[in-house]
């Protein structure tokens, strides 16, 4: 750890991960919750973005509460290294207390090199931030697993680094602030270790990020062959199998219909929880659905605190039912 | 060919509960076993090594215990263990954590190929492997699904990215982190699982590492310190509807009513 001056230190910087000119959601959300921190500390919030297509960036933000946007002009797909190099040398430049970054791919990848870079703290998938007496950032994240929460300090070298994950903050709402100054900045970087040879769009279409309804199976589910029982009444609502991170461990489920801080972020119309008992790190995944019915034999589980309609049952007794009386609707409506 | 992978043993059960009297971890007696993203990793240094003449090694940080990792990995065909085992390591965040290991990396020899797994299922975060990378000014790739060919010189991988899949050429020495499904890891063979009980782990500690200074390894060398650690706070509690099963089936069906069900 290198011991900081924390008073040359001030200000926040959030990271505007971009790709072909087009803002990923996540920093509108990181842009709102930097404008309530520095409220609190009276300090100004900065952007940078790196990439191509930079000229549509500034546009897309300009009804945001930055006061300087810093664009760098460099290959549009992100690398390691020049990035890491690019946006240290805007961190050297500006000196912000603290940097805000998603929680996306892209930003998980560049946050620990950074953290590295400046021998500071890193604090990854925070789900709330606040200032402390002394004007510290506290980094509230979930730990061990996701039923206890710990509060995080950097209190000796800076800048305090956090990234959080899209989904979690309020973005900033549009409204008319001071105009921000654009700054743009051609940089002298280069590196040859990484050759993109090429890129491809990831079809999302069966993706659980886009179901309308969604039947989450947890670890109240005793065996394997038991998720085809979840499958087909999933099938039968018209909608997809997700679960909770219990299963993707066990090899049940893959990563990309896990659900979770450590996860994927949904926001359904439905949702059925099934044998979910509702860690802080799941909950953070799916607060925003609309209708959270969840089944559960613990009438002490934490899922029902935010369910809509919870139910204390035995998804065992309850899904084979569920299925009958669906069957039945649907013979009935052939007739 | 010099492969090192990383592994770290973690609780068999990643979800640790409080005493929400005391505020205690209620973590006795739990069973340990190897993180399973990091099996994907050395699983993708045997196929390496299927191809080539690798020689793997396996690095683990932590208590004696964790030696174990190291015997399951002999199993599955590493050739090397490393254990990084100091009670001055203890308590590391992701940049003394991530330090650690490049010490100790580097202590063994020049290393073309450094594999992680994408995260650990206690801590969560995916990013020691990013910090590891820093700290030796190479360059990683994370989430990789794909290792599509390998030289003395450069690494082909497909990896994934949020909305899209990229293919980049990297050369080595480099770090790359690998997504657990692509490297399903095979299983222990009972003759190594034997050989390998005979074999010699070797152990590393501070003075091994080429620089001594305990302000820069464990809690010390941590920039982020745990404050403070509570339960939750709940929100409410709702008492929940007890409803037997085809009861319970008509009720939740009946909440259906922005959805032509039938």
């Amino acid at each position: 750890m290198r011991k900081a001056n924390t008073e040359e230190w001030s200000g926040i910087l959030v990271y505007v991960e971009c790709r072909q000119g087009k803002v990923h959601p996540a920093v509108r959300e990181l842009i709102g919750e930097a404008r309530r921190l520095a409220e609190k500390l009276q300090t100004s919030v900065y952007g940078a973005a790196a990439g191509g297509g930079l000229d549509r960036v500034a546009k897309q933000l300009g009804d945001c509460p930055l006061e300087q946007l810093y664009l760098f002009e460099a290959e549009d797909e992100y690398t390691p290294v020049i990035y890491e190099k690019i946006i240290a040398g805007c961190i050297e430049m500006l000196k912000p207390a603290i940097v805000l970054i998603g929680g996306t791919h892209e930003g998980r990848a560049l946050a620990p090199r950074l953290a590295v870079a400046f021998e500071s703290g890193l604090t990854a998938d925070c789900t709330s931030l606040k200032i402390d007496e002394e004007g510290n950032l506290i980094q509230i994240r979930p730990a061990f697993g996701g039923n206890v929460m710990a509060s995080i300090l950097t209190a000796q070298s800076r800048p305090q680094f956090a990234t959080v994950r899209p989904g979690i903050m309020e973005p900033v709402t549009a409204g008319h602030f001071p105009e921000m100054t654009v700054v743009k900045r051609r940089v002298n970087v280069a590196d040859e270790r990484v050759k993109i040879l090429g890129t491809r769009e990831t079809e999302s279409r069966d993706s659980i990020t886009d179901q309308k309804i969604l039947v989450v199976a947890g670890r109240g589910v005793r065996k394997k062959e038991d998720l085809e029982m979840l499958r087909e009444l999933a099938k039968l609502l018209g909608g997809g199998l997700a679960s909770s991170r219990a299963l993707v461990e066990k090899g049940w489920m893959s990563p990309g219909e896990q659900i979770g801080l450590s996860g994927n972020t949904v926001s359904p119309q439905y949702m059925i929880t099934c044998g979910v008992s509702g860690t802080v790190q799941f909950m953070a995944g799916m607060k925003q659905t609309k209708n959270i019915i969840a089944i559960n034999t613990d009438s002490n589980s934490r899922i029902f605190e935010i369910a809509h309609y919870p139910v204390c049952g035995d998804l065992y007794e309850i899904v084979p039912k569920m299925i009958e009386r669906l069957k039945y609707k649907s013979s009935e409506r052939k007739e | 060919m010099k492969i090192a992978v990383c592994m770290k043993q973690v609780p068999a059960v990643s979800e640790g509960n409080m005493d929400p009297k005391t505020g205690v971890l209620l973590r006795a007696g739990m069973e340990a076993v190897v993180n399973v993203y990091d099996l994907a990793a050395l699983e993708a240094a045997l196929r390496i090594k299927e191809s080539t003449d690798a020689g793997i090694h396996v690095f683990t940080m932590g208590p004696a215990k964790a030696e174990s990792v190291l015997r399951e990995a002999f199993a599955m065909g590493a050739d090397e263990g490393w254990l990084i085992c100091d009670k001055a390591f203890a308590g590391a965040d992701v940049l003394a954590t991530s330090y650690t290991l490049m010490r100790a990396v580097r202590a063994v020899g020049d290393f073309d190929l450094i594999l992680c797994g994408k995260q650990t299922t206690d801590g969560d975060t995916a990013q020691v492997s990013g910090g590891l990378a820093g700290w030796m000014n190479i360059p990683h790739i994370n989430w990789t699904t794909e290792i599509i060919r390998i030289s003395d010189k450069e690494i082909n991988v497909r990896y994934n990215m949020d909305n899209r899949t990229v293919t980049a050429s990297v050369s080595l020495p480099c770090l790359v982190s690998v997504e657990k499904d692509s490297f399903m890891p095979r299983m222990p063979s009972l003759k190594l699982k034997i050989s390998g009980k005979k074999k010699a782990v070797h152990v590393l500690t501070i003075g091994d590492l080429g620089d001594r200074d305990k302000e820069h390894y464990g809690l010390s060398g941590s920039a982020t310190k745990v404050r403070r650690i509570f339960p939750p706070p709940r929100t409410k509690h709702q008492e929940p509807v007890t409803l037997d099963g085809d009861k319970a089936a008509e009720y939740i069906l009946s909440q259906f009513s922005d959805v032509n069900l039938f």
